[in-house]
């Protein structure tokens, strides 16, 4: 029997920029968090059903790959919300258009206070074979201060209720660095989500993104997340999760041998994907695409046959060359250094990372043996003279 | 042709804010010469940085008609001033083209130390003096306070005084009417030889070298062949005319009269303003009393950012040089910096000034050295040699010779002590203390010139609430122990931060440079110390701690091109540092060491 691989294996990263995907945004909230910036509404539960028609009939729409989808990512928002019928609707929807490969990871996105077991089951019945549970924290104080609804036992029940249904991967997302989160907090929200048996975590630092509730509360006064103590507390999961078996495979994400994301790894590889639903963003043919962002606009198109897609991007082949080493760069793995990879280790700049330690080159590949200076690597990528490619 | 006795030449005196602009603004509307629809405020002031800063900093001149009260069309020519203590040099090369100056003083602030400078400047030059009283429509204004000044300072007659408002415009016609009345008509022969003063210039892309001009006597006529005394400098009058302000072509410019030149002179440096202008065949045997040379005062390495913007930062200097001769510059090589200029200017005003046109108009980065003074030092052989740089200051000097300055302070007579305390904390020796009014106080202190010409404005201005005010001019040299205090990022040197300082303040200032230095540099991948030294000794030291993470937290499929974007806006920021060793040093790194005072 093969083994599993393990998550930071360079020829599974590599390989998943064959895989396709398809990405489902569904936007619903019980209420919106003051950091998030990702598209979301509240109060709009009423649109849901129209929604879940909405996301069915664009499926209907798709113009499939050639091969069945490697990986479906359900995001939001939160799209436990639609509730197992509607995304049971929409996993079908995708079955029967685009088809799905027999080892495809269907994951969603959920929240312990929507979570049931009952729900759950049905879910797993439904084809998804993976989720990722917004826990974000076990300290009662750093829940609130990241105003979010659910208590530390509601999230060890939803993991408990997940696992028990039989998800293949049960994945945890934590955030550090709140103005409440103090190092003990964080260690203990750490160990609790690892003793609870998952299989992958990711842990992202909190930030300040522009036009949210959190920016404007900085803006005014409130403390700011510090970088000194969130790198001690990224330092802190990154021993706690390798003595738990979680292997670090991407900047912020943790998974045990054959837990890896497919549908993440497709994405840092340049893979393709469909994207559905508002505010969704798709990446195929060279082109990355995003929707209307405005949940009724996108209805009203989608309902009247008109395509949701409201911006294109085709990159030039020097930006897609450094597009592919900057999101390579991100994973464990490392990146084939190709074109970009080489001008980077021939300038000043990549002398100056390597010096430093950050940038390592390793036969024809590139690591950043510091993942929380990455950006340092990346910024010195993009400014790199355009070369022909 | 105007008949002399119809002319009138002035100047208007005043420190800044006392409303001179606006006044000039008035007395050209009053008399029509630019129509209402023209009109726009503050005329004269037509540089930019002028009109944003509300100072004035080139002189120039207009041409004003006035009907005065004997019914006769008088040509009043006003011959603009700048008001700032940077800019002194142009006024006395304003007043050189005048018979007159009205002296103005804003009737809340009451006389002003630069004022007063100026009024003696003009009373030296045989100017007549119309006293004016300015903004007598605010509620703070106290005119018979500051007319009892005026008459104390100047040894005036209180009744002499005029009474204005600028804003409202009342007093102007009894101010117009008094010009012409009280200030002499412009004498010359019309048929002599003719000597005309160039008192100011400037570069036009098209026409060339400008030269605004006051006759003499004589006539300058258009076609003239014209002889520039000073340099020997030969061309022909392709155009004489006067200013409305709007350049007007006329045939000629006799007696008494204020108008521009064009002479097809391409090169400015092959003008002088100062010079005497005169005609190749009918050539003038003495050249008219020039005026006060302008001597830069302060002295900076100003670096482009961008290694490759070398010459066109010289190409830049050269055309601002144009229209500024007090500003001189010679190339400069730092080790940190690269190829760049030593620059001198006449204060940090000007400097400030210089800098912000070569980033507007020319689209310079630029990084701006610890700006210097001028020293002389001794050296083992006997010989002297003036010092610009710190960079330059020899190892084997046998003494330091300091510019020192007479600076004159007036503040209300509460502020006698602070001011005193303030003076004496920049190594400041008292000369004389003088009662102008019960109420105000001039001071006159011997202080080096480096204790003035940084930041000591400022600190005079705050610590009288803005009610003292200052001038200052240059008192010889006198020898100081000065040491050179150098920096040293990651253990090596920057000599752009050098400076060199009284070694009683040279702890205090390397400690605080240091500080504010490890404030502005941004954490890089590695520990950065920076400290501060005096030879090989170091004498502060802090330290920029190894950045821990610059990452971002999430990068998935929907985040591609925004999180891209982000790093390239990211990225151009970077790119206005200045890489100074391994180490990238933001721009204001380097203005902050002009803002380090060891107070």
């Amino acid at each position: 029997m093969p083994t599993d691989p393990r998550p930071d294996d360079p020829a599974l990263n590599d390989e998943a920029a064959g895989w396709v995907g398809a990405y489902v945004h569904v936007p619903f909230c019980r209420r919106v968090c003051p950091y998030c910036d990702f598209t979301v509404v509240s109060g709009k539960d009423h649109l849901m059903a129209r929604y879940v028609d909405a996301l069915v009939a664009e499926i209907g729409r798709c113009e499939p790959f050639e091969r069945p989808l490697d990986a479906i990512a359900v995001g939001g928002g939160t799209p436990s919300r639609l509730g197992p019928d509607g995304l049971g609707r929409v996993v079908g929807a995708l079955r029967d258009r685009c088809g799905l490969a027999g080892d495809a990871e269907v994951s969603l996105e959920a929240n312990p206070e929507d979570w049931s077991p009952g729900d759950a089951e049905a879910l797993v019945g439904a084809g998804f074979t993976r989720v990722s549970l917004g826990v974000q924290s076990f300290d009662p104080a750093v829940l609130a201060d990241l105003g979010r609804v659910h208590t530390p036992d509601q999230a060890d029940a939803a993991v408990a209720a997940a696992r028990a249904v039989g998800f293949r991967t049960v994945s945890l997302d934590l955030i550090y660095g709140s103005p409440a989160d103090t190092p003990e907090s964080w260690r203990g929200s750490v160990r609790r989500a690892l003793a609870s048996g998952i299989e992958h975590l990711s842990a992202y630092a909190l930030t300040v993104e522009r036009g949210t509730a959190l920016a404007r509360a900085v803006a005014a006064g409130a403390p700011a997340p510090d970088e000194d103590r969130q790198a001690d507390a990224y330092e802190e999961a990154v021993a706690a999760a390798s003595a738990a078996g979680l292997i670090r495979y991407e900047t912020s994400n943790f998974a045990a041998p054959g837990h890896a994301c497919r549908y993440n790894l497709l994405t840092w590889a340049q893979g393709e994907y469909l994207a559905f639903g508002c505010a969704a963003h798709g990446h195929r043919a060279g082109v990355r695409t995003r929707a209307i962002a405005r949940l009724d606009r996108y209805l009203e198109a989608v309902e009247a046959g008109r395509s949701a897609v409201r911006g294109t991007e085709r990159l030039a082949p020097w930006g897609r060359e450094l597009e592919r080493l900057m999101l390579g760069l991100r994973r464990a793995a490392g990146v084939a250094a190709g074109r970009a990879g080489r001008a980077l280790v021939e300038s000043e700049d990549g002398a100056r990372l390597r010096e430093a330690g950050v940038l390592v080159a390793r036969g024809d590949r590139l690591h950043v043996a510091h993942p929380l200076l990455g950006d340092e690597v990346a910024r010195a990528a993009l400014a790199l003279a355009p070369r022909e490619c | 042709m105007s008949v002399t006795s119809r002319i009138r030449n002035f100047s208007i005196i005043a420190h800044i804010d006392h409303g001179k602009s606006t006044l000039a603004d008035r007395l050209i509307e009053r008399t029509g010469t630019v129509s209402s629809r023209e009109m726009r405020a503050q005329l004269l002031d037509s540089m930019d940085l002028e009109r944003e800063r509300g100072i004035t900093i080139k002189a120039q001149a207009v041409r004003i008609s006035y009907v005065a009260a004997d019914g006769e069309a008088y040509l009043l020519n006003l011959i603009d001033t700048p008001g700032h203590v940077d800019f002194s040099y142009e006024v006395s090369r304003s007043l050189a083209a005048c018979e007159g100056a009205v002296l103005l003083v804003d009737a809340a602030q009451g006389v002003e130390a630069q004022t007063l400078a100026n009024a003696f400047l003009a009373v030296e030059g045989g100017l007549e003096i119309v006293p004016v009283i300015n903004k007598v429509d605010l509620p703070a204004a106290d005119p018979e306070r500051v007319a009892a000044e005026l008459a104390a300072v100047l040894g005036i007659d209180a009744g002499e005084i005029i009474r204005v408002s600028a804003k409202t415009g009342d007093g102007v016609d009894e101010l117009l009417q008094a010009i012409v009345d009280r200030l002499p008509a412009p004498v010359g022969d019309p048929d002599a030889p003719p000597r005309a003063l160039v008192f100011d210039s400037y570069y036009d892309t098209y026409r060339g070298v400008v030269c605004y001009v006051r006759v003499d006597e004589g006539r300058v006529s258009t076609g003239d062949r014209l002889r520039f005394m000073a340099t020997g400098e030969e061309a022909d009058a392709d155009e004489v005319g006067v200013l409305t302000p709007k350049a007007v072509p006329v045939a000629a410019l006799g007696p008494g009269e204020v108008g521009y030149l064009i002479s097809g002179v391409k090169e400015i440096d092959r003008i002088r303003v100062g010079d005497t202008v005169t005609r190749s065949d009918r050539r003038a045997t003495t050249p008219l009393a020039g005026y006060r040379e302008p001597k830069p005062m302060v002295f900076s390495g100003l670096f482009p950012t961008e290694g490759d913007d070398f010459e066109r930062l010289r190409e830049a200097l050269e055309k601002l040089r144009l229209n500024d001769s007090s500003l001189v510059f010679e190339p400069e090589t730092s080790r940190a910096l690269g190829f760049g200029f030593r620059c001198g200017f006449l204060g940090l005003l000007h400097m400030e000034i210089v800098r912000e046109r070569l980033e507007r108009e020319y689209d310079l980065d630029l990084v701006t050295t610890a700006p210097s003074v001028a020293f002389r030092v001794g050296l083992p052989d006997g010989t002297e040699r003036e010092v610009r740089s710190p960079q330059d200051l020899p190892s084997d000097r046998t003494e330091v010779l300091e510019p020192f300055v007479r600076v004159m302070v007036i503040a209300p007579s509460e502020y006698t002590g602070t001011v005193m305390e303030l003076l004496q904390e920049h190594r400041g020796e008292l000369g004389t203390m003088q009662y102008l009014t019960p109420e105000r106080v001039e001071l006159v202190y011997r202080v080096p010139l480096a204790e003035i010409v940084f930041g000591f404005f400022d600190q005079l201005k705050s610590r009288t609430r803005g009610y003292a005010s200052l001038d200052y001019e240059p008192d010889g040299y006198r020898i100081s122990d000065l040491v050179r205090v150098d920096v040293l990022l990651n253990g090596q040197p920057v000599d752009a931060f050098s400076a060199i300082v009284h070694s009683d303040k040279a702890y205090q200032y390397g400690r605080r440079l240091v500080e504010r230095l490890r404030g502005v540099i941004p954490r890089q991948l590695f520990d950065v110390p920076i400290q501060a030294a005096i030879g090989s000794r170091i004498i502060a030291r802090e330290t920029v701690k190894a950045k821990r993470k610059d990452v971002l937290a999430k990068c998935y499929g929907g985040d591609v091109t925004r999180k891209r974007k982000l790093l390239e806006r990211q990225k151009e920021g970077k790119r206005r540092m200045k890489m100074v060793g391994s180490v990238e040093v933001p721009q204001e790194a380097f203005i902050s060491v002009l803002q380090v005072d060891a107070d």
